[in-house]
Order: structure tokens, then sequence, then C-alpha cells
């Protein structure tokens, strides 16, 4: 446990200091978000009915943008042969920095929404119900992109691939990230239905991502 | 004729600690790299890997440590922890020196010492090669031959029976190749086992020699 810990701290230590990233994924979300109401215009009431898709595709860019770091810094620094050869479980261990990373890009992002909610002329109840459907989604989103990030890390340039490969697999939780913000909004499906499939999708996405991750880096490595 | 080495070691009771490969193949992205080889290296010994460019000294060690499958024949290590498999009990030191730039050097050895397991050694590890001023600098302002300096150190702070040298003397001066040596001989006098690539010598008096053809 401590060995996981460790790693845990590390990346975290890493992700803030210089060159780490961290508050990059929150800064790009912020462009992404104020862009749209200049290529929209000052349709008040347009930007409250797309505001919450907004904020969802701002995120996952935002998310998709740190990912290739998760494993390709450790890959180029020869930090990933050690770690094969430690005794944590690797799946456990792959784990580990994804909780990392979520917490230095996911969270972020988390917290930044119900501020950008401002700009998209979101009322109270729509940025809760959106920055709420964020908290639920975003892990699946980092879980979903470590399988991608660990699958691109064997390939030349893999960093490249990584977008075109993680983003088609976040399809589902943008759907039903998206449909509990509206639920909570405007109906008429209760908030419940939705948001209880994308809560699923993250858990799933938790058991199911480090163990893929893990396949693939083992494949790859050899 | 397969390049072999051979294996005589004095017996020392049943536990003792011996890593043996059985005509081991290796094929890289097509090429076969090596092929029919077989070696043993026993508690208290220091195999030399030499061979020229491209012989696949590297891709042994990384085969030895887990980090690449063999195509064909076996790599067993005895007389360690029944429960660990072989890359769990090896130190792996590659051309890379695994340290984050933005982690001061301290850091950089603790994080180490925490995920490799590393339980308390005798001595600080930092001071026994040489870095014991520079604890607090980030990793971003060493030298090639400091970085190589603390990557000794986590030899040290961590204990595994069977190193795996990969160049280890590369950009060390005379003073860290005495520090080296200094772990060597400590690790080998532990029961310690040793494998290293290199082209030069590596300061220890009595070394067997794994020679490669060339590829």
């Amino acid at each position: 446990m401590t060995a996981l810990s460790a790693l845990l701290l590390r990346d975290l230590r890493l992700a803030v200091r210089v060159g780490g990233g961290a508050f990059i994924g929150v800064l790009f979300f912020l462009i992404v978000v104020t862009l749209v109401p200049f290529a929209i215009g000052p349709d008040l009431a347009l930007l409250a009915r797309i505001g919450p898709a907004i904020l969802w595709l701002g995120a996952l860019l935002a998310n998709l943008l740190a990912l290739d770091r998760l494993v390709a810094m450790d890959l180029e620094d020869g930090s990933l042969d050690l770690i094969l050869t430690a005794r944590a479980p690797l799946e456990l261990t792959l784990a580990a920095k994804a909780i990392a990373h979520w917490l230095t890009t996911g969270l972020p992002l988390v917290v930044a929404a119900p501020l950008l909610g401002l700009l998209l002329n979101l009322g109270p109840e729509a940025t809760g119900a959106v920055a709420l459907t964020l908290l639920a989604g975003t892990p699946a989103l980092t879980f979903i992109g470590l399988i991608g990030a660990a699958l691109t890390v064997a390939l030349r340039r893999g960093g490249l691939l990584l977008p075109v490969l993680v983003l088609p697999l976040t399809v589902p939780v943008l759907i039903f990230g998206v449909a509990a913000a509206n639920a909570a909004i405007t109906g008429p499906l209760p908030f419940g239905t939705p948001f209880s499939i994308l809560c699923a999708l993250t858990l799933a996405s938790v058991v199911v991502g480090p163990f893929a991750a893990a396949v693939a880096l083992r494949q790859a490595l050899d | 004729m397969p390049p072999s080495a051979d294996t005589q070691t004095p017996a020392r009771g049943p536990l003792m600690r011996r890593l043996k490969a059985h005509d081991v193949a290796c094929t890289r992205g097509g090429r076969r790299v090596f092929a029919g080889l077989t070696f043993a290296v026993g508690a208290r010994e220091a195999l030399l890997v030499t061979g020229p460019n491209g012989a696949g000294k590297s891709t042994l060690l990384r085969l030895v440590a887990g980090l690449v499958r063999p195509e064909q024949g076996r790599v067993e290590f005895s007389g360690g922890d029944p429960e660990l498999t072989l890359g769990e009990q090896v130190h792996y030191l590659g051309h890379q020196d695994a340290l984050k730039p933005s982690l001061s050097v301290r850091e950089n050895l603790a994080f180490w010492t925490d995920f490799l397991g590393g339980g308390a050694s005798k001595r600080d590890p930092l001071a026994a090669v040489g870095l014991g001023g520079l604890a607090h600098l980030p990793a971003a302002y060493l030298s090639a031959g400091q970085r190589r300096r603390l990557s000794l150190a986590r030899l040290i702070a961590v204990e595994r029976p069977l190193w795996l040298l990969d160049e280890p003397t590369s950009a060390l001066d005379d003073a860290g190749r005495a520090v080296l040596t200094d772990l060597m001989r400590a690790h080998l006098a532990g029961d310690g086992l040793i494998l290293a690539a290199t082209h030069g010598p590596i300061g220890l008096d009595e070394v067997r020699e794994l020679k490669l053809p060339p590829a």
C-alpha cells in the first residue's frame, strides 16, 4: 500500500510542479467554453439551452489534452521499466496513476464548471446539475483514457493517435452526462435515470480500465 | 557453438541463490538477436556480458528483468523469495536514469525506495554515492554523472538479490567508478549476484565473461 500511495503522491507532485501541466486542462476548458458565445452570438436562450452540452464537450477535450502524459512520460525516462519490476500489481499501479491524473485534471474541471456556467447563461440549478454530472462522469473519461494511453505507448508518436482512439469510446459517457444535466434542467425524464447510467459507466470503466491498460502495456513492451 | 559461461559455484547449502538461463533465444523486430544462450550465475558472482554493438547485451538484461519475453528457452532464479517473480527480485539499471527533473534528489530516491519496497538501509544511500550535499536540488540540475550516481543510490536503498547493470560506468568519473566498485563488492559479499553489460572493465577482480557473438 505504501508503494501505491508513494506513486500517487509522486504523480500529484509532478503535476503541480514546473512543467507538470495540472492547470493546462482548466485553462483549455476556459478557452473552449469562452469561444462558444463568440461563435454563436449573444443569443441568451440558445446559450442556456446548449450550455450543458458545451460544458461537457469542453471537459471532454480538456481531459484529453493531458492524457498522453499519463503513461508516456514514464516510458520516456525509463520509469516504466522500474515500475514493471516493482512488486505492486501493474493494474493497481495504473489505477493509482489514473486517480492522480483525475485529481489534477478532472477535479479542477468540475470545480471550474460552475464559474463557466455563468458565461453560458446557466441558472444555479442547471449549473449544479452540470457540475454534479461532471463529478460523476469525468472519472470515466480518465479511466477510458488510461486504456488508450497504455495502448499508444508502444507506438512511435502514439500520442497523436490517442484522441482518435479514445474519443469514440467516450461517446456513451457524453450522451448520458449531457442527458442527465438536461433532464435536471428541462425534463421530461427524471434526473435519476440517465444519472445512474452515467454512474454505472464510471464504475465499469474504473474496474475495466486498469486491467485493460495493464494487458495493453504488457503486450506493448515486447 | 552457442556462447556459454562455465557454471561452477561452490555449493553452500540448499538455498543458494542461482540464476540460470537455458537455451535462450530472442528476436526483436523480426531480427534474431541471440540464440542458444546458456549461462548461470551463482551467489557472490558477477558475470560480465560483453560483445560488439548490437550483439544483444541490453536485450539480454531486459529479458532477465522480464521486460522482454524470450522467444524460446527459460530463465530461472532459485534460492530467492518463492512468492516473487524473477523480475520482482532484480534491480534493473538501464540506459535511462528514471529520474523526474522537477523532483528533488531526495524525493526521487524516496519515491523509488517506497515504490520498489525498500527497507531501512544501514547508511544514507545519497551520502554513499557522494550526493549527500545535493539532496534538495531538483534532479533537472544534475549532470549526467550525478544522475548516474543517483541511480546507483537506488541499488542500495532497496535490497534486491540480482543486479542487472547496463553500462553502469557510463558518464561516471574515476571517483564515481570507485563508488560503483565498492557498491558491487559489498553486494557480492552479501550473497548478491551481478549481471553487467559492459565494454570495459568494471573494477571487480574475479569476474567471468559471457561473450555474445556479433549479430
